[in-house]
């Protein structure tokens, strides 16, 4: 076992190495961080965006470009967070409590620097994770049938709703909408045409990009403009000589920035939860296990090394039932397998065995990939600092043309881009409403494959509904899904959700959405 | 100053608007899916599904909605940090100008780039988003639309060959 994967490994750095492939590796995670340090650019709208530009290329370049693409939005966007307060992605929110504390007292830099440290530590082991963890979950799931395949889907859907954040049962709300909206166009067994209202050009169903760009493009844009506060540089003033740690600082850091990992690659492994309770996790069993845990938001190193670490750790770690079952466990996930079906390739335990390229490729240009961010990261710190002072009057009028020209370029053709508009104002009604949309992601893209294996489950059990709990494994899983269900009822009757932890609960602006609308309420830039 | 008041109340009951949202969308979902043919278990038929999945949405909204209504003592302390505009659906400020200029420069894209080309297209893609800021100046705008269109049409035409020509006159007509 450890021998074929390490025999996988190798073939993957074959490929990851091929020079067109390093190219697109470079370029995903250069310009990926460069997105990602915009102020009010997550993994989410950097993906999105930058999705239509690899609809030329090879299967296996797009999707190492995507790759490094998201987690170089994540390097970015830690920088964007302990330099100006701003989570432009969730999980790091943590970072942000004792990040900005740093910065004020001039130790931006140092933080930066360890944290760039810290993500490459978590990510290698997440990586570490995939390596040997895939391989085995495959070799489980290709026993699956229908059914055991359906109930698995239900369970990542329903903890992918319930888990993140806001109320879980407007999360599953957004997931049964998102469904339905991968239900819409021309149904795969009987060719007959739903919810396309005579519009010819929906028979395909609705666009991917459409629906990506309109929620976290076009509605958080909506949700931003105007309401930004100028963005404060006093305290970015960051050159690479701030950056190198001190040795005690070193010594701090360390064992936290272990057990942070560790927290993260754990959660990865419970389906649904992603890098957001990751972080949470780690900031918070850090802070109980610290000796003196009232210094905790007062700018200490061992509060932003754990959770980055944690994040990173577990965003690699969720790539695992992602690429070896075809499940994702967050929107982010479900973007990049979307990427995957554009380019024709279905996902699913077959996967490894069909496109090893792809996914040994994947696995080797992570390595790759990180290496080049921590070399990239110090030298260029300068620049990424001068980025954070763009205006945002500049930036989102930028980023409307990247929607529009990217959703046309997805089928060249004019009715996408009308439809992108339609999905950003619904989208920005949602976010109003206090809906948070990346469900709705996850319920689209395994929408379709949702329904056919519902089918085929139902037809070769001759209708018969009770095969989901009498099949063992699938009973599992449904077990697990009624567990879920009940624990939130559970714990929602007890009122207690705030035991988790008070201050990083205030933090994350409790479900403020993404984004810079999140800055309203922590950025008080306290002299 | 009464109506005032439960005018506030009305708008500040955001679940209530949310649930009935979600109620409204399931029952259309459901209603538009039980015109497609059902089949039966074994058989599913294209409407099964989604019918399903639209009778479920009007069940959560009425969740959703029921929540919201019955009186919580301790959901305000729960939802209070929730932060982004509380309970109120329209945000502190509303900026209606700002927003329809968002909604128009895809609208503007379409109409340019159809009728004029790429470059047309983008310039009023993005001279129409920009204007929906309050501190821009037609001057920032237009060298801002100027500079994008140039390096748009650069990417997308020339490097990433996007079919659109880059200058037409009513090119589909």
């Amino acid at each position: 076992m450890i021998e074929q994967a390490l025999s996988g490994l190798w073939y993957g750095f074959g490929v990851a190495f091929e020079p067109h492939n390093l190219m697109w590796c470079f370029v995903g995670v250069l310009v990926g961080n460069m997105v990602g340090v915009l102020p009010g650019m997550g993994p989410l709208a950097t993906i999105s965006i930058l999705l239509p530009l690899t609809f030329g290329m090879k299967p296996v370049g797009a999707i190492l470009m995507l790759g490094g693409v998201m987690y170089g939005a994540q390097y970015g966007g830690a920088i964007c967070s302990i330099l100006l307060n701003l989570p432009c992605h969730p999980p790091h929110a943590v970072t942000c409590l004792d990040g900005f504390p740093m910065t004020k007292q001039g130790r931006g830099g140092v933080a930066l620097g360890l944290t760039v440290f810290a993500s490459f530590v978590g990510a290698s082991w997440g990586i570490t994770e995939m390596i040997f963890l895939s391989p085995i979950l495959v070799k489980v799931a290709l026993q699956f049938g229908p059914a055991e395949v359906c109930s698995l889907m239900l369970l990542g859907l329903l903890a992918g709703s319930t888990l993140a954040r806001g109320s879980p049962v407007k999360g599953v709300a957004m997931t049964v909408l998102g469904l339905f909206l991968g239900s819409v166009g021309t149904d795969l067994e009987t060719g007959s045409e739903r919810y396309t209202f005579g519009m010819t050009e929906l028979d395909d169903g609705i666009e991917l990009i459409a629906l990506a760009l309109g929620l976290f493009g076009i509605a958080e844009f909506m949700n931003s403009v105007n309401q930004v506060a100028p963005i404060n540089t006093k305290y970015t003033n960051v050159g690479i000589r701030d950056m190198r740690p001190t040795k005690a600082d070193m010594k701090r850091a360390f064992f936290p920035m272990w057990r942070g990992t560790i927290v993260g690659s754990l959660c990865a492994l419970i389906p649904g939860t992603g890098p957001t309770i990751a972080s949470f996790v780690a900031y918070a069993t850090e802070k109980k296990i610290s000796r003196h845990p009232e210094k905790f938001g007062t700018g200490l190193i061992e509060g932003v090394v754990c959770p980055e670490a944690s994040t990173h750790s577990s965003v690699q770690g969720d790539f695992i039932p992602t690429m070896s079952l075809g499940i994702p466990g967050d929107a982010v996930m479900a973007l990049l397998l979307g990427a995957l079906m554009i380019q024709g390739i279905v996902p699913g335990p077959q996967l490894i065995t069909q496109h090893p390229d792809i996914f040994w490729g994947l696995v080797a240009s992570f390595w790759i990939g990180n290496i080049m961010l921590v070399l990239l990261n110090v030298p260029l710190i300068g620049i990424w600092v001068k980025m954070l002072a763009i205006p945002y009057r500049f930036l989102y009028p930028s980023a409307m043309f990247f929607v529009c020209i990217g959703v046309y370029a997805a089928n060249n053709d004019f009715f996408q881009v009308g439809e992108v508009a339609v999905i950003g104002l619904f989208g920005y009604v949602l976010l109003r409403l206090g809906f948070h949309p990346a469900p709705i992601l996850l319920g689209f893209v395994l929408g379709p494959r949702f329904e056919e294996n519902f089918r085929r489950a139902m037809l070769i059990s001759r209708g018969d509904i009770f095969v989901f709990v009498e099949r063992p494994i699938s009973a599992v899983f449904i077990a697990l899904c009624v567990i879920l269900i009940g624990s939130q009822i559970y714990f929602r009757l007890r009122g207690a959700k705030a035991d988790l932890e008070p201050a990083a609960e205030t933090a994350v602006s409790g479900e403020a959405p993404t984004g810079l609308a999140a800055q309203r309420v922590p950025a008080t830039p306290a002299e | 100053m009464r109506f005032s008041t439960s005018l506030r109340e009305l708008i500040g009951k955001r679940d209530f608007y949310a649930g009935g949202l979600m109620l409204l969308l399931g029952l259309g979902v459901a209603l538009k899916g039980s015109t497609y043919r059902a089949g039966t278990l074994m058989h599913m038929g294209p409407g099964f599904l989604p019918t399903a999945l639209g009778i479920l949405l009007v069940l959560l909204g009425i969740a959703i909605a029921a929540a919201s209504l019955a009186p919580e003592p301790d959901d305000h302390a729960a939802i209070g940090g929730h932060g982004g505009g509380g309970q109120s659906i329209l945000p502190e400020h509303p900026q209606w100008w700002a927003w329809f200029c968002i909604l128009m420069s895809p609208v503007a894209f379409i109409f340019f780039g159809r009728y004029f080309g790429m470059a047309p297209g983008t310039f009023a893609c993005v001279f129409i988003a920009a204007l929906g800021d309050k501190t821009s100046s037609w001057k920032g705008v237009i060298i801002l639309s100027t500079v994008v269109t140039v390096f748009g049409v650069a990417l997308f035409s020339y490097f990433l060959q996007v079919p659109l020509p880059i200058v037409t006159w009513r090119g589909e007509l």
